[in-house]
């Protein structure tokens, strides 16, 4: 009995990769990643569960949530290397450590001054504009990513590159918000 | 009296029992209840073969009236006579836009709005759950049985007050919710199964009052919301409005009565009805001062009046898109539900923006309906083999707390898949600080006035520390109908002062409490004896979940817990018909203890089950 009680413990307690049993890799397959999330909700999402008992559907949700937690985590390569470093020993301190290439800073301030801009003037075209520039940066960033983790195991260069990708993350969410505030 | 039956030990005792399940589609201006009979998905007609039921209820001294026979006193007894009660539900009174235009007498509440009728104060609650049990009782004469429960509907857009209300109404009016269902969602399993469609597709609701607009993705039995949005208070009734202004600008009205705003209203809806076939209405109507008017609204004058409405659909439009991450060229269908998309001016509307002509093949009427009795039927239990899905749906509306200056702190954001948890850490911001106050909100916006107060609580027993010391750690979960429940507790003393919140914006438990007991004495029922009622039925619902765990993975157990799960089985099942409800509760906790570890093990073996990479392709069926 103690041993089923391990298992458990170890199994809701799991490391997101082992939940979705992929191997602890940056590159991974996408659509892999959905088929297995959606047969796992199968198994446990609460509507599985309607008619089972009180502890059945307790537990039915918990992992349920648990489930979606680390799907979500899991999809965006951002979250997912910085959720993989994290787990290897090379947490990127995202909050705390600040510190940016000089050149790097440059261009992002200068991006977000033109977004600030076209937000103020309702220019949707420049806001798109930007929107497409960084969302080609941040894609290249995500293959340099793969190749930095997997292959070079290089944790010290791919930490700073997310501390960059949360950065500039962040100014996608904020032109997202400019074009939703200019078209409402 | 019969003696026991229980079946052999592994073995369910019912194994293909049909349980009568339904789904309700509680709309703005109709509603409607379907259900799975034969295989069959049917809406169920009333009496004179009617399959809708207006959502209209009358007080009157002698009692309640809902339906058509309330209707007919919609100009008539306006005060008493009240329709479109969705609109208020979790509402507060400077929510309700154009409030003096109704001919209701409201009443300043805490939280939700109330109104007063010859038969009393009542809330939207109240209201909704009459036309509720309406459906309940109609459902049950077709049945010829009592209901297993219900999947109940809501506009996609709904917050977490407007849900609970819902979820309240329902409990009121004595039915067993096993879901509540957002509407575009509903309507995509009615398309999706009928269709065996794969692929992105976007469902536009435009009904009585409410609008949604949800993206999904159909993928190997899997209905997986990926973004929605809308406006809870834009519909058809809208629509009714802007005409209606018009009449009142045209023929140069003074100041209206109440009866003589009804009447118009009516004439409104009915000239925009008229022009969905034809391309001007004649508006013709004798006021209660002897005034006549007489008009005609043509197409064009009515499309250029409503034009900023239908742009207000297509804003949440686009904004889901966006958010889905999508382009409107992958959106392989639109699906129209909701009487108001039999507007040309709409249809137009969508098929430019989508760029192809939008799906009108089923009823928009009862569309929403039809897929609520599906989801119904599949939760209650009574699939059939090959004929399963999974629906992942969204939360609409991001949820937050307020923190130093009025300003929100988003701890989850809209469109996450339910269920969802976030826990959030908070500190103290003066010296000796003993207590916080928890403002939970609903919105997009980052200032705490502009988003939904859902609720306020407040924690205390902190330990006094310098400030920033403390660590409180705030969760929110949000259930599979969307629901939100909050749990705090401080970290650094290591023993938790936890308290649970239901926000409950509208009514507290107690009130509802009241209100069921009220229903009772009004219904000549007794209480006590529907609680003893209700305990018996979930006595048996917990012992065939049980047996068919049981039947399903006995070899989990070892022979010693076995052996008490058999007791406390045998245990229930000898007061599970008595007349003591104690007895029988006590029996279901006994059981439901002793059923704890073993409805863990279970779910860890779906698990591996689900790993073990079974069913490649087609995750269900």
């Amino acid at each position: 009995m103690s041993a089923l009680d391990s298992t458990l413990d170890a199994d809701f307690s799991a490391d997101n990769f082992t939940l979705f049993g992929l191997s602890r890799m940056q590159g991974i397959d996408g659509a892999e990643l959905d088929r297995r999330f959606r047969r796992l909700q199968a198994e446990v999402h609460p509507d599985r569960h309607v008619q089972a008992d009180d502890a059945q559907r307790r537990l039915s949700m918990q992992w349920s949530t648990r489930v979606n937690e680390a799907y979500q985590i899991l999809k965006s390569p951002g979250s997912r290397a910085l959720y993989l470093l994290t787990l290897l020993g090379h947490d990127p301190q995202v909050e705390s450590n600040t510190a940016m290439p000089a050149g790097f800073l440059v261009d992002q301030m200068e991006l977000r001054e033109t977004v600030m801009e076209a937000r103020a003037a309702s220019d949707e075209d420049a806001l798109d504009a930007a929107r497409t520039q960084l969302l080609r940066e941040i894609a290249a960033e995500y293959q340099r990513l793969v190749e930095l983790m997997d292959v070079q195991h290089d944790f010290k260069a791919a930490a700073e590159l997310v501390r960059k990708l949360m950065f500039q993350e962040k100014l996608l969410r904020e032109i997202d918000d400019a074009i939703e505030a200019i078209t409402t | 009296m019969a003696l026991l039956q229980i079946a052999e030990p592994g073995e369910s005792a019912a194994p293909h029992q049909h349980r009568l399940a339904v789904g309700i589609d509680l709309g703005t201006t109709n509603s409607l209840v379907a259900t799975v009979r034969s295989g069959m998905c049917v809406v169920l007609n009333d009496e004179s073969g009617r399959p809708l039921l207006p959502s209209v209820v009358r007080y009157t001294a002698e009692g309640v009236e809902v339906g058509y026979a309330a209707e007919s006193w919609k100009a008539r007894d306006p005060r008493n006579t009240i329709v479109s009660v969705k609109r208020f539900m979790g509402r507060g009174r400077a929510d309700i836009e154009h409030i003096e235009t109704f001919p209701y007498d409201f009443v300043d509440a805490e939280g939700m709005v109330r109104i007063r009728t010859t038969a009393g104060i009542k809330s939207p609650v109240e209201v909704s759950a009459e036309i509720l049990k309406a459906l309940r009782v109609r459902a049950e004469a077709s049945l010829g049985g009592e209901l297993t429960g219900a999947v109940i509907t809501v506009p996609a857009y709904f917050d977490d007050a407007q849900r609970q209300a819902t979820k309240d109404a329902a409990q009121l009016a004595g039915l067993h919710v096993l879901r509540l269902l957002n509407e575009p969602t509903a309507a995509a399993i009615a398309y999706g199964l009928d269709n065996a469609a794969e692929g992105i597709y976007a469902v536009f609701d435009l009904g009585g009052g409410t609008f949604d607009i949800s993206i999904l993705r159909l993928s190997g039995g899997v209905f997986e919301v990926l973004a929605t949005g809308g406006n809870s208070a834009l519909g058809g009734d809208d629509f009714d409005h802007r005409v209606l202004c018009w009449i009142i600008e045209e023929a140069k009205l003074k100041p209206l009565s109440p009866h003589d705003t009804r009447l118009l209203q009516a004439h409104a809806r009915e000239a925009k009805e008229y022009l969905s076939q034809h391309g001007e209405a004649p508006i013709t109507v004798k006021l209660g001062s002897g005034e006549y008017v007489d008009l005609t609204l043509s197409t064009e004058v009515f499309t250029e009046i409503t034009r900023t409405l239908v742009e207000k659909t297509l804003t949440p439009t686009r904004k889901a898109l966006r958010d889905a991450g999508l382009s409107v060229a992958e959106v392989r269908g639109v699906v129209m539900v909701g009487g108001s998309t039999r507007m040309p001016q709409i249809q137009r509307a969508v098929g430019e923006l989508f760029k192809q002509e939008p799906l009108n093949n089923l009823d928009p009427d009862k569309v929403v309906a039809l897929g609520a009795a599906m989801q119904a039927n599949l939760l209650a239990g009574n699939r059939a083999a090959g004929d399963d899905w999974l629906l992942l749906d969204v939360i609409p509306l991001s949820l937050g707390l307020e923190t130093m200056g009025g300003l929100v702190e988003k701890i989850i954001p809209r469109n996450s898949t339910i269920p969802v948890a976030r826990a959030q850490e908070f500190t103290t911001f003066k010296d000796g600080q003993t207590a916080m106050v928890i403002h939970v909100v609903q919105g997009e916006r980052d200032l705490v006035t502009a988003c939904r107060s859902l609720a306020r609580f407040e924690l205390r027993g902190i330990p006094p520390m310098v400030a920033g010391a403390a660590r409180i750690r705030v969760t929110f979960q949000v259930d599979a109908d969307g629901l939100l429940s909050v749990s705090a507790c401080e970290l650094t003393t290591g023993h938790e002062a936890r308290i649970e919140v239901k926000p409950s914006y509208g009514l507290s438990d107690s009130e509802i409490a009241d209100m069921l007991k009220e229903s009772f004495t009004h219904a000549g029922d007794d209480a006590s004896l529907r609680a003893l009622r209700e305990a018996q039925v979930e006595a048996q619902r917990l012992l065939e979940a049980v047996r068919s765990a049981l039947a399903d993975s006995a070899d989990l157990l070892s022979p010693v817990e076995r052996t008490r799960i058999d007791e406390a089985m045998v245990q229930l099942q000898a007061v599970a018909t008595s007349d003591d409800r104690h007895a029988i509760n006590d029996a279901m906790q006994t059981l439901n203890k002793a059923a704890d570890e073993f409805a863990a093990r279970r779910m860890n073996q779906s698990i591996q089950r689900a790993l073990a990479g079974k069913n490649m392709d087609q995750v269900l069926s």
